[in-house]
């Protein structure tokens, strides 16, 4: 049956989509905004008005990846014949490139985002391991004192996490926790496990105990019939569960700034501390945001579809 | 051959009691079906039979051997939930093989059982689909292909057609049938419909608020219903049921309804037969059939008023205003021609049942 449309219902959806669009936009600014500074001549980074148009360049990114020093007098023009491309690119900018013997010096960049993959990723697997467990738990078993766990699971969440840094930092550092990857990963899965317990449950909750009750029946144990029937049921659940924890874990600020300075610090506190003094380097510190943005970008988006589920969770009833 | 033998079974969820003393032995390839309104007790025995709940007391036995201990895996009973609860991951090929895959079969006899079965159950044509592409009466069917893929001792069945439409669920019932006199398994069946379960069963066991009221043929629960309970809920449209008064009359025993004039007459035996139960607390249960009709004065029609006429298709129920009472009677279609036409009525002495008013049993009188 086609829908018939009236004037005034054609005029409020333009409106509609014209209110999207608006919005798409807004928050879409901030993210073109690193993404083209990222691509810019260090000049144009800071220029008034904004440059829109300019020809992109690589740049930032070399200087993200290496170690430089300022050069006191001009390059050698055999020298700077024979470096490759990306070399040149630095000498143009008054700096050169720092080498062991033949070897290019790596920035500390590739470090710290590899720290930030670590810990997000082991954290994220742990907190929704652990929270699907749980949350199968308090589904399907009478727990004694059920409803005052789940509250208590719940009220790690009530303050904010900066409140307890202090104490947390004095801990860690007497049991030299500090500066350690299992440091950052405890306090994450901690962060982490009441939200993946709830939602988790909630998901759990979603799915017909009929489908385990009829494996028992058939021959399966319980825990066979989690496996096989209530595992991959959850799937979805499991997928918007871990999008979630993984942007907590990834996007974490504080705690890292906190209990990390250099063996297992992380991106997020690893990148504004390169703005260092004098002219900050925007575009740099652009490149590395740039990328810092893409695992988690890519990661949403290859979820998208449970993700949207997981946020809608408990509102639709299928 | 199996057989199953509940012994004195009491099961509480909590506090409340859902199950008392609960005794009955299911014979060998018999389909028995336990029949109650939600919450009478019957899932809950069902469940504790497949092992999916525990009993409080009693003994659960399959084949003389006592079960209750038993994980529902150890038990070789298989379960059709009203749910159908089929794995929506796997496909239709994949549900009903799922249960051999629990044992050490190999997969090409997997694969020939899995076919045999559908093919009983003509679903052939639907081994690669997922659920969710079924209807209601082909997932019921894949459910059922599940349960006796692998032969069990026994099957359970919990309200398995209760989620179809009322097309369907006429379908399933001859289907359900069939499949049991050609498998031939010891059946356990789980309906609040009196019409499934009298179609169905070979003995039926009504339950309420947890106790057996009464185990019977289909035909021992509509013909001899043990107590008032049996009696309201068995058969449609439900048995008229009033407080009754008997009197000695010129010969005759005289059954007054609602504080009506006139009595309607009964042999004089009656009186003798419900000695004791004559001074009030007597209940008169009669099904609409057994109350006749005709237009005309005749000896022994008492006359009354017809208050409503609901035409049902091949006949037609009537409200017959008999004093403060509502007898409801059976009629050819169109027999009343409408509301307050003046009629004569008679009940059937052959089909009238006396309960006592207090505890609801039958008095066992048969006239």
């Amino acid at each position: 049956m086609a829908a018939v449309r009236t004037s005034s219902e054609v005029a409020l959806n333009r409106v509609a989509i014209a209110a999207v669009l608006i919005a798409t936009l807004i928050f879409l600014a901030p993210i073109y905004w690193i993404a083209s500074t990222a691509f810019k001549p260090k000049e144009l980074a800071v220029s008034v008005p904004p440059t829109v148009l300019f020809e992109p360049e690589v740049t930032p990114f070399v200087r993200l990846f290496t170690k430089r020093v300022q050069m006191q007098k001009t390059v050698d023009p055999q020298v700077y014949e024979a470096a490759p491309w990306w070399e040149k690119r630095i000498y143009d900018g008054g700096e050169r490139v720092l080498k062991v013997g033949k070897d290019v010096q790596l920035s500390q960049y590739p470090d710290r985002f590899m720290n930030s993959l670590i810990v997000a990723v082991i954290s994220t697997v742990l907190a929704v391991g652990m929270g699907t467990f749980t949350g199968y738990g308090f589904s399907r078993f009478k727990v004694a004192g059920e409803a005052d766990l789940l509250f208590f699971i719940l009220s790690t969440r009530m303050l904010p996490p900066v409140v307890v840094a202090i104490p947390m930092f004095l801990m860690y550092r007497a049991v030299g926790l500090n500066d350690s990857h299992i440091g950052l990963i405890i306090l994450y899965v901690a962060f982490n496990l009441s939200f993946s317990v709830w939602l988790m449950k909630g998901f759990m909750d979603e799915i017909p105990k009929e489908y385990e009750e009829a494996a028992l029946v058939d021959g399966y144990t319980r825990m066979q019939a989690f496996f096989k029937i209530v595992l991959p049921e959850a799937a979805t659940g499991i997928a918007a569960t871990a999008v979630f924890c993984f942007i907590t874990a990834w996007n974490e600020y504080a705690f890292a700034l906190i209990m990390t300075n250099r063996r297992a610090q992380t991106a997020p506190p690893f990148i504004p501390s390169q703005i260092g003094s004098g002219l900050p380097d925007w575009t740099t510190i652009a490149a590395g945001t740039f990328l810092f943005l893409l695992p988690v970008a890519i990661f949403t988006f290859l979820l998208r579809n449970h993700l949207l589920r997981g946020v809608t969770f408990g509102a639709i009833r299928k | 051959m199996t057989q199953i033998e509940l012994r004195g079974i009491e099961k509480f969820f909590g506090a409340v009691q859902v199950i008392h003393n609960l005794n009955l032995a299911i014979a060998d390839n018999e389909f028995i079906v336990l029949l109650g309104q939600s919450g009478c007790g019957k899932t809950t025995t069902l469940r504790a039979i497949a092992g999916l709940e525990t009993v409080d007391k009693g003994d659960i036995l399959i084949d003389g051997k006592a079960v209750q201990h038993l994980k529902a895996a150890d038990r070789d009973i298989a379960m059709v939930f009203q749910s159908f609860s089929l794995y929506p991951h796997m496909t239709v090929f994949e549900n009903i093989a799922f249960p051999l895959r629990a044992t050490r079969m190999s997969s090409s006899e997997v694969d020939t059982s899995v076919r045999e079965i559908a093919r009983v159950l003509r679903i052939t044509d639907l081994l690669d689909k997922r659920p969710s592409a079924l209807s209601g009466g082909d997932m019921q069917r894949v459910a059922i292909g599940r349960a006796l893929v692998r032969r069990p001792k026994a099957m359970l069945m919990d309200e398995p057609i209760g989620a179809l439409d009322a097309k369907l669920r006429e379908e399933m019932r001859a289907e359900i049938k069939r499949l049991h006199i050609k498998q031939g398994s010891t059946t356990i069946y789980v309906t609040h419909d009196q019409i499934e379960a009298m179609s169905l069963a070979d003995r039926i066991v009504i339950m309420h608020e947890g106790f057996i009221q009464q185990v019977g043929t289909p035909d021992e629960v509509y013909s001899h219903p043990a107590n008032l309970f049996v009696a309201q809920f068995v058969g449609s449209p439900v048995m008229n049921i009033a407080e009754a008064s008997i009197a000695d009359q010129a010969g005759a025993a005289s059954v007054t309804v609602g504080g009506a004039p006139a009595g309607f007459e009964f042999p004089r035996e009656l009186l003798s037969k419900l000695n004791g139960h004559a001074n009030g607390g007597l209940t008169l249960g009669i099904r609409p059939e057994g109350v006749l009709v005709r237009h005309d004065a005749a000896p022994g029609y008492v006359p009354v008023e017809a208050q409503i006429i609901e035409p049902l298709g091949s006949f037609d129920i009537v409200d017959l205003k008999v004093g403060s009472k509502m007898l409801r009677a059976r009629t050819k279609a169109g027999y009343v021609s409408g509301p307050g036409e003046k009629v004569h009525a008679r009940i059937d002495p052959e089909q009238a049942h006396f309960f006592d008013s207090a505890s609801g049993k039958s008095l066992g009188v048969r006239l």
